[in-house]
């Protein structure tokens, strides 16, 4: 009898030791940045030995499509969701996050950059925690400019941008002047062209959601990034997007690049840049309107509402987004690697500011960025290059379509203009926004 | 008598897979006509309401419909006329006598079995790029300005990354064909003094025509529906010159997870597929039969 | 009778095309042994270069290769004998008691192919969803099988219709069963038919980059995904990417190639007498 007894207790313990083994489906990007975590992970796993890690890595747009698809359909396939500050406001309203609120005692939330912090934030609740941050910078090549005779100043004007890539583009030796985005889609050009109309003056709606394309502010916009990349430009832009512009100003191609601020790292890195110390960093242009084309962006974690690990999720999610963190993986990579753009104790390390020339831009672009007053006349959205509705994923992508038509010279800027002003429109109407 | 014991047995033989298609037609198909005609977005929950035609309304009157409509159409042609014709040609070919004949159906057979995203992204990143890419590479060595094929050519260039995928294809059903034609009429039709051309035109053509019909179906079938070689180097563009329905309902419904709509854009879909299919079978399908 | 000379003419000239043909996928393989650097360098060499494993080895520690290399063969080749189990006496059926509406009843199975998975992807998933089927290889095999049925259907009826009814009359005569019938008797004839279906539909399943990406997470991802997760990363990847897709077509091209005889044999689509 107590045999069976004693067995019975074993069973138990060994059932209750294999229940209390939890495994969490992380599903993120193909970034580097992200491949690092996933390469750390078992420092995780360690300190939590009941949990498990399962992954799903993909590009960008595929992951979205799966993730949102299955949030939206409680479908509890992921744990944890690497997104971004478009998906977080629509999200968070809708419930379908779970609100970070146990991030652990040490996890200093204040420490987050308030910019970063706010984006991810939506009724006082947290509901993503970044795990990169990110605006946008003018990357130049220090050696072209004083081979030109020219200054890069800290917070260049447009018109400067325009005369100093004239200045140092030498087709001949296959040298461009200026290397900005031009592939379609509302996280690629359109994200790049949407900051940069703000500093032009311009707004995507009114307090009305009528779109605005019609605008003189948005003519110039166009007008100019299409002048100056045809001229200046590397042939085939309509197609480059971060990617493409990197091999060009890793291999010696750009004389300005203007992009992330995370490609600070990538081109900085004597691995794999060939013009690695003679890189220099300014502030997005503006037009002396009072805003500048610098953009806001941050990958973060969350966790869907439908999932069934939400304890483990967050343990999780406040490893990854911590301070142990940054310093794991300044051992292992070094500090120039570590995940940039979220928390301003980083920014006063010097062992980080020494190590990352780039730094400092990259805190003040971020910290200069304000999501909720992007434009200079009131919008009724938030979001500083992209607009934070449903709608947007597919009406920025066919905007971007338009704009890239108009930028490899197949439509003018004024036929881009209205066909994008119908797009919007019409996809506004269907959704109700507009009469 | 056993005709009719084999009779029966030969429906309840059909019955699984019958069965079976039925309901993977119907369900979704269903379900899709019903979310055709309400208001559902995965991202904005609300009421879900009736809306009746409105979803096909905005659908068709998306100025790019039209433009998507011909853009496949030229899709499917276009892939079509490159294989088949390619294909009879390679088909000839390699039914001469040559070295390593093996070794060669080897190579011309590989590409089928590569995937379509990575054909794409290998045609994309490593040839078609005007900067980086072998084409561009080889442009400048002949002191010619590199071709943006993607910006200049969109359609083209899908046109020729699919083609190169499905021309073993058609190589393979042409090849099989051609080996079964009867040497001794051949040799017949010499002896009465017909040339190669001729002897191509009325004997081996004709002796094709079963393979080519079969070619074209199964390649229709598949070509009309293209999605990830458009997703993974133009996104469609520039504009929609290279955006076919498939794509387009991608880009108006799924983008924005506007269910209804992309419903809309799948019933649309079949319509069309099955007009061209009647129109095909109309012109080819008496080449079918036995 | 052919002479030597046209022999050699027509050899260098098949050699000449298949060679550009075979192209992409040689210079796919070549990358995947070169730097990321030397990928996208701006003359780049044939041969000449650092040879490296480097790549093959960060896919390898970065990605569960081994996971969605099972995962591919289970649900190609899952799904494609499932197809032939079912498909097999319907098209015994349909090519020897053939009845006036056999041809209408072959189009609409074809048609069903028609409708664009894009338009079904919501629906689909929230049945998966509903039936607990996401992220699991029975869910893909099912779906597999399913698209491809058609196909194979309507192949093995264009074989089947080949072969002489006596031959299975007399079977029957025999006082042969059905399921005898169709084992012992048809099968070892159609045997070439049926292989290349097999052979075409693990092709067709394996490569399939829709269904396999929507409806698989983590344990049931087959190589679609993996490849998806190389494309168009942050950062330089040409190298990686050729590495990742080397390993993701080779085993089914070594496939392709061992049975390519079968499926040149199979395809004939009733040419053959």
């Amino acid at each position: 009898m107590l045999a069976r007894l004693k067995i019975l207790f074993v069973g138990a313990m060994a059932l209750s030791a294999a229940v209390s083994a939890q495994t969490l489906t992380i599903a993120t990007v193909n970034n580097g940045d992200m491949i690092t975590m996933k390469e750390l992970s078992d420092d995780f796993e360690a300190k939590n030995p009941g949990i498990q890690l399962k992954w799903v890595t993909l590009e960008e747009n595929i992951l979205r499509q799966r993730v949102t698809t299955d949030v939206a359909t409680n479908g509890g396939q992921y744990d944890v969701m690497t997104i971004g500050t478009y998906e977080v406001p629509i999200w968070g309203k809708q419930g379908w996050l779970t609100h970070l609120d146990d991030l652990g005692e040490n996890y200093d939330e204040q420490d987050l950059l308030p910019a970063i912090r706010a984006g991810l934030t939506v009724d006082d609740k947290l509901f993503a925690a970044p795990f990169y941050g990110e605006s946008s910078m003018v990357m130049y090549r220090k050696d072209l400019f004083s081979k030109a005779g020219l200054e890069m100043p800290k917070e260049p004007t447009w018109s400067f941008i325009a005369k100093a890539a004239e200045a140092t583009t030498d087709k001949s030796a296959g040298v461009y002047g200026i290397c900005l985005r031009g592939k379609a889609g509302w996280g690629e050009n359109i994200a790049l062209i949407t900051a940069m109309s703000n500093s032009f003056g311009a707004r995507w709606f009114d307090e009305n959601w009528q779109p605005q394309f019609d605008s003189k502010a948005w003519s110039d916009t166009l007008t100019y990034y299409v002048d100056l990349l045809s001229n200046y430009g590397p042939p085939g832009a309509s197609a480059n997007g971060f990617n493409e512009n990197l091999s060009l100003f890793q291999t010696g191609k750009c004389a300005i690049w203007i992009d992330a601020t995370v490609a600070g790292a990538f081109v900085t890195n004597a691995e794999d840049s060939g013009v690695a110390d003679q890189v220099g960093f300014a502030m997005a242009p503006d037009n002396g309107l009072g805003k500048r084309g610098n953009w806001l962006w941050a990958w973060s974690l969350a966790v869907p509402s439908s999932s069934k690990n939400t304890d483990a999720a967050q343990k999780f999610i406040s490893w990854a987004t911590s301070k142990d963190y940054l310093t794991l993986v300044a051992e292992k990579k070094g500090w120039a690697k570590v995940p940039p753009g979220t928390r301003s104790s980083l920014y006063a390390n010097e062992d980080y500011t020494s190590a990352a020339p780039f730094a400092q831009i990259t805190l003040d672009s971020i910290n200069s960025a304000d999501p909720s007053n992007p434009t200079l006349e009131a919008v009724p959205y938030v979001g500083v290059q992209f607009v934070a509705i449903p709608e947007f994923q597919g009406i920025g992508t066919a905007v971007g379509q338009q704009f890239s038509a108009a930028l490899a010279g197949n439509i003018s800027v004024d036929e881009a203009l209205k066909n994008a002003q119908r797009i919007t429109q019409r996809t506004m109407r269907k959704a109700r926004y507009i009469k | 008598m056993s005709t009719l014991h084999s009779r029966s047995l030969a429906r309840v033989a059909l019955v699984p897979a019958v069965a079976l298609l039925i309901v993977w037609m119907i369900v979704p198909l269903c379900m899709t006509i019903y979310y055709s005609v309400i208001d559902y977005n995965l991202l904005v929950p609300g009421d879900n309401e009736f809306i009746g035609f409105l979803n096909y309304e905005f659908f068709l009157t998306d100025p790019a419909f039209t433009e998507s409509f011909y853009n496949t159409l030229l899709l499917v042609g276009g892939v079509l006329f490159i294989t088949i014709a390619g294909g009879i040609g390679l088909a000839v070919l390699l039914d001469q006598a040559m070295y390593g004949q093996n070794y060669v159906r080897l190579l011309i057979l590989a590409p089928f079995f590569v995937m379509p995203t990575v054909s794409a992204l290998v045609w994309k990143n490593m040839f078609m790029n005007p900067v980086n890419g072998l084409f561009a590479h080889f442009a400048v060595f002949l002191g010619l300005e590199p071709i943006d094929f993607f910006s200049q050519f969109p359609l083209l260039s899908v046109i020729i990354i699919v083609s190169w995928q499905w021309l073993p294809f058609a190589t393979l059903i042409l090849l099989t064909s051609i080996q079964s034609l009867d040497r001794e009429q051949l040799e017949a039709a010499e002896l009465d003094g017909a040339g190669p051309f001729s002897k191509f035109f009325y004997m081996v053509l004709p002796h094709l025509s079963r393979a080519i019909t079969a070619v074209i179906l199964i390649e229709t079938i598949f070509l009309l529906s293209i999605f990830a070689e458009i997703f993974v180097t133009t996104s469609g563009g520039p504009g929609y010159a290279s955006t076919n329905i498939t794509y387009l309902i991608y880009t108006q419904s799924l983008l924005q997870f506007d269910v209804g709509m992309a419903s809309a854009g799948g019933v649309v879909a079949v319509v069309i597929a099955n007009l061209v299919a009647i129109v095909l079978m109309r012109l080819i399908g008496k080449n079918l039969e036995g | 009778m052919q002479s030597t000379k046209s022999k050699v003419i027509y050899t260098v000239l098949a050699w000449t095309i298949a060679g550009l043909i075979f192209f992409p996928i040689f210079w796919t393989i070549l990358t995947s042994f070169k730097t990321e650097s030397e990928a996208i360098a701006s003359s780049p060499s044939l041969f000449m270069f650092d040879w490296t494993l480097v790549n093959y080895q960060d896919v390898l520690s970065r990605s569960p290769y081994f996971l969605h290399f099972s995962n591919s063969i289970i649900i190609a080749v899952g799904s494609s004998i499932l197809g032939l189990m079912i498909a097999i006496p319907a098209a015994w059926s349909m090519a020897f008691a053939q009845t006036p509406k056999t041809k209408h009843l072959l189009m609409w199975m074809l048609s069903t192919k028609m409708l664009p998975p894009v338009g079904v992807l919501i629906p689909i998933y929230l049945l998966f969803r509903d039936f607990g089927l996401l992220d699991t290889r029975i869910g893909l095999v099912i779906v597999m099988t399913l698209i491809n049925l058609p196909i194979i259907v309507w192949m093995l009826f264009t074989y089947f219709k080949e072969i002489p009814k006596d031959i299975l009359e007399s079977a029957r005569v025999d006082g042969a069963s059905l399921s005898q019938e169709i084992i012992y008797v048809l099968m070892p004839i159609a045997l070439p038919g049926i292989a290349s279906t097999l052979l075409l539909n693990i092709i067709l399943a394996w490569n399939e980059a829709f269904w396999t990406l929507i409806l698989t997470a983590a344990d049931a991802a087959p190589l679609t995904a993996f490849i998806a997760s190389y494309s168009s990363p942050e950062g330089l990847f040409y190298a990686k990417l050729s590495a990742a897709s080397a390993m993701a077509i080779a085993p089914i091209l070594v496939m392709g190639w061992f049975s390519q005889k079968q499926l040149v044999r199979g395809l004939s689509f009733g040419a053959v007498k």
